[in-house]
Formats: C-alpha cells, sequence, structure tokens
C-alpha cells in the first residue's frame, strides 16, 4: 500500500503547500518588511509593525475583539447546554433534533448573518411590531452596535457549542446522576455538582470552537456592528485594502494565528486523540 | 424530575425557534409585495426583478462555475487524501488540514492575496475565475476529508486483504472494494464542498478579479447599504436550495 498511498496524499499535500502554508509564510515575510511608498513592501526588515500593536487604538480593537468573543462564547455555552441537555435525553428523537439545530448552520452564512439585519433594523420586523402594540414609539437602535454582533455571532456558532456538549452528556454515566439523588442532592445541586463537571471536556471543547472563529470574525461586525464595532478581522482587511498597509496587515494576522494556536494546543492537549 | 423536564423542554422549543424562525421570516417576507416590512399581499415581483437583473444572474452564473469547478477537484483530491490516511495517518498532513480549518477566514484569504501577488510578479496573470477556483479547492479539501473518513472508520479494512489475496493490485482494491462502499460519503463531501464554495464571500472577494464576481459579493455589496426585497428573495431561494442539499446530503452520510 506504501506506494500508492503517496500519491493518494500528494495532491492534498501540494495544495496544502502551495495555497495555504507557503502563502502563510509570505505573510511572515511580509511582517517583517517595510511598508513601501505607493502600499506595496520594501526592505528594511524591522520588527516595526509588531511595536505598533501596542499602540493604545490597537490593543483597544484587540480587546474589543477579545470582549465581544467571549461574551459571545459565553452565551453559546449558556445557551447551548440546556439544549444539548434536551437532546442527550431525547431517546429516539436524537438524530431529528441534532439536524434541527444543524440545519441553519449549512445555510449561508451570509444569509443567516442578512435575516438579522432584516429583523433588528429601524424599519424592520421587530421595531415594525413593537410599535403596532405601542410598546414604543420610536425606533429602537438595535442594528450597529456589540450587541448586534454578539447575537450575529451567537446565532451563527451556537451549533458548535451544541454538537460538543451533546457528545459529553450523550456520554455521560446516569448511574451517578441516581447516586447524587439517592443521596439527597436536589435536582440543581446536580446540576451543578455532578453533571456540569463531568461535562467540562464537552464545554471545552465547545468555547474553544466557538471562540477561535468568533476572534476572527470579519463579516458579522462589518455587516451587524455597520462599521462602529470594529474587530482584529476588520482591522486586517482595512490594511490590506483601504490602509494598503501590508506589513502592518501581516504582523496583525500573525498575532491572531498564533492565539488561535494557542487555544487549538489547548484542545489537543485535552482530548489526547487524532485531530481529523 | 417532571417540571424540570417539562422546562427543559419549552427551552428547547424557544431555542430551536431562535434558530429557524429568522431565516423563515425572512422567506416568507421574501413573497411580500410591499417593499416595507409590512405585509401587503402575496407577490413573486422581487423573485422575477432578481431574475431580470443581469449583475446578479451573471454572478450567480459565475459562482455556479466555481464551486462546480472546485467541488470536482476538491472531492477528488480529499477522497485520495481521506483514503491515504485512513491507510496509516499522518500527523503533519492532518494537523495541516486541521489548521487550515480552523485559520480565520481573513487570514487566509489576504495571505493568499499576498502569495498571488508575489506570483504574479514572475508570471503574467491577474486575479480572475482561476485564482478564485484554486483558493476555494485549497480550503474546501479539509471538509472532503473530514466527511469521507467519517465514512471510511465505517468499512471493513479486510476486505480490501481480501481482495489483495484474491490477486487485486491495491488499485483495483481501492477502486472496486472501498470506494464503492464509501460512496455515498464521498457524494455526501461533494455536496458540502459545494455548500461551502458557493456561499464563501471572505476569501473569494479578496482574490476575485473585475471578471469574477460571485453571488456572495453582490449580496454583501447590497446588504452594505441595507436591507433589500430583492436580496430577501435570493436568500429564500439559497436557504431552500442549500436546504435541499444538505438534507440530501445527510441521508446519504447516514445511509
Amino acid at each position: 500500500m506504501n506506494r500508492l498511498r503517496a500519491w493518494f496524499l500528494a495532491p492534498t499535500w501540494t495544495a496544502n503547500i502551495t495555497l495555504f502554508l507557503a502563502p502563510l509564510a509570505i505573510i511572515l515575510g511580509y511582517s517583517f518588511l517595510t511598508r513601501g511608498v505607493y502600499g506595496g513592501i520594501t526592505s528594511p526588515w524591522t520588527a516595526e509593525s509588531y511595536q505598533r500593536l501596542i499602540d493604545p487604538i490597537y490593543l483597544a480593537i484587540l480587546w474589543r475583539s477579545f470582549w465581544v468573543a467571549g461574551a459571545s462564547t459565553a452565551l453559546c455555552l449558556l445557551l447551548g447546554f440546556p439544549l444539548a441537555l434536551f437532546i442527550a435525553r431525547a431517546g429516539r428523537l436524537k438524530n431529528f433534533y441534532l439536524g434541527l439545530v444543524m440545519l441553519p448552520f449549512w445555510t449561508s452564512f451570509l444569509v443567516r448573518t442578512y435575516a438579522w439585519m432584516f429583523l433588528l433594523r429601524d424599519t424592520g420586523l421587530l421595531n415594525t411590531f413593537l410599535q403596532k402594540l405601542g410598546i414604543i414609539h420610536s425606533p429602537l437602535p438595535l442594528l450597529y452596535n456589540d450587541g448586534a454582533v454578539i447575537l450575529g455571532l451567537v446565532y451563527g456558532y451556537l451549533p458548535f457549542t451544541v454538537l460538543p456538549l451533546y457528545a459529553t452528556l450523550e456520554r455521560l454515566d446516569r448511574t451517578l446522576l441516581e447516586a447524587a439523588a439517592d443521596l439527597g442532592a436536589k435536582p440543581w445541586a446536580t446540576l451543578m455538582r455532578v453533571t456540569i463537571p463531568l461535562s467540562a471536556p464537552g464545554i471545552r471543547a465547545g468555547a474553544i470552537l466557538v471562540f477561535i472563529p468568533c476572534l476572527g470574525a470579519y463579516l458579522t461586525p462589518d455587516l451587524l456592528g455597520g462599521g462602529k464595532s470594529v474587530m482584529i478581522g476588520n482591522l486586517i482587511q482595512n490594511q490590506f485594502t483601504t490602509a494598503r498597509d501590508w506589513p502592518f496587515g501581516s504582523a496583525v494576522s500573525l498575532v491572531l494565528m498564533a492565539i488561535v494556536m494557542v487555544l487549538l494546543f489547548v484542545i489537543a492537549r485535552g482530548e489526547g486523540e487524532d485531530l481529523l | 424530575m417532571k417540571p424540570r423536564g417539562a422546562g427543559l423542554a419549552i427551552y428547547a422549543v424557544g431555542a430551536f425557534l431562535f434558530l429557524h424562525l429568522p431565516l423563515l421570516i425572512l422567506s416568507i417576507f421574501s413573497f411580500n409585495s410591499s417593499r416595507f416590512t409590512v405585509w401587503e399581499g402575496f407577490s413573486l415581483r422581487w423573485y422575477s426583478a432578481a431574475l431580470h437583473d443581469t449583475q446578479l444572474t451573471e454572478a450567480a452564473v459565475n459562482s455556479l462555475i466555481i464551486a462546480v469547478v472546485a467541488t470536482l477537484f476538491s472531492t477528488v483530491i480529499g477522497t485520495l487524501c481521506a483514503y491515504g490516511l485512513w491507510k496509516r495517518n499522518s500527523r503533519p498532513l492532518a494537523g495541516s488540514l486541521y489548521l487550515s480549518l480552523v485559520t480565520p477566514e481573513i487570514v487566509t484569504g489576504i495571505s493568499l492575496l499576498a502569495f498571488y501577488q508575489w506570483i504574479f510578479r514572475f508570471l503574467r496573470v491577474q486575479l480572475g475565475m482561476h485564482t478564485v477556483i484554486l483558493a476555494h479547492i485549497s480550503f474546501s479539501i479539509a471538509y472532503v476529508v473530514i466527511v469521507v473518513i467519517a465514512r471510511l472508520r465505517t468499512v471493513d479494512a479486510t476486505l480490501e486483504e481480501a481482495a489483495l489475496d484474491l490477486g487485486a493490485n491495491e488499485w483495483q482494491a481501492f477502486r472496486y472494494v472501498t470506494l464503492p462502499a464509501i460512496l455515498p460519503g464521498v457524494i455526501a463531501a461533494a455536496l458540502l464542498a459545494f455548500t461551502v464554495s458557493f456561499d464563501d464571500y471572505v476569501i473569494t472577494s479578496l482574490v476575485a478579479g473585475v471578471d469574477s464576481e460571485t453571488l456572495p459579493m453582490v449580496i454583501y455589496a447590497i446588504a452594505r447599504r441595507g436591507v433589500n426585497p430583492i436580496v430577501n428573495a435570493i436568500s429564500a431561494l439559497i436557504v431552500v436550495g442549500f436546504g435541499s442539499l444538505v438534507l440530501i446530503s445527510e441521508r446519504l452520510r447516514t445511509a
């Protein structure tokens, strides 16, 4: 098999090296170069792009990204846990419910984000509805703020927490819950002191799976934040288009990659199994 | 125990509504004859307007061409890779594929852009359909590998050994024994690759040229200016189209 296997892996290696790893290497090189007069890149080699990240403006964007991604992750876990618990206890309908969770996830991310623009804008469905009911008299500013971005991210990535949480809750030894009940624990105490601690692997996996894409989000903050809620992704895009500062954009990208890889290392160590 | 179970069920209904209502409402309002968010009556005018908008139809054709070509290549390449990894895992390759999957799209996009610009210094080519297709093949492979390898794990490896013992060569064992067994998984992977490719905005918009505007790029440009009933109609079509593909794919994956 060994001869054939090498040929079978070769096309993927080729595609991955030329169209993923080599481009990352180029970005790494660019991040240590200087911005040219017309936007290109020139010598000399310098670490200036990384030093510029300490500027309070950029630190604020980093902080905001962490805050928005963190809040979205927390909400995903909070909303996803009871849902995963429900599905894990659903018996024969499990697969149907899992399908219901995954279905919107596989429909267009762009369309799902746009749907929230449709609901949240000033003349959108929610504001129109609330005004009709006479609860409010002028439209609430629901769109174009951090809250809308977090809502969009939670909506987009909720399935990422439900699946790993479901996987751990499903494997949970139910006799432990009975033991807790027999020993006098109230349902709430059982949940807090038995179920949740035992589902820690699922919680950690779900948290990282949501946090990573949220941290690097570009589309959601751009559409639902309306340019006001700038996150790392938007900063990178801006450096490569409008600002035309490729070295700085590259440096920011690599910092983002470094954070992602640290998080992955954490998850890989926790799982202790093959990645694919 | 009983009331808590009921509470959980009520919560689950709420959660499913949260997941599905936004797309459902958007789809319903795509049939609204008014351009405002007040229901005025059933109408197909926005669908008709979308079909008569040449910018939209041209972009849709571009998206289809890109997605079909990228799907063909990534499915073949990814299936071969999954088979190779199933035979014996390669940690560097699996790790590299996994990394490509979790790398933020914006980073993948700008690094590809920088890479193309660098290559173009030596070759006289420009950004266009080909650069988009190459990018899509690259990022779809990992999805294909994941789906196909999951299917391969259900295959009995001794069947191939039996084929080899009976005189088949390695290629014949793959072609006539294992491949037919994993075919539903391969088709499911292809459908997934198609939806991922058709939907991509972030990477595509960075590596597209003037002649290769895709449907998500047009939708995005309109959506940035605000809500537009024509986009509601296209969105509904995409939701239904993607939904059917995913349902078919799920059927095949579990078949």
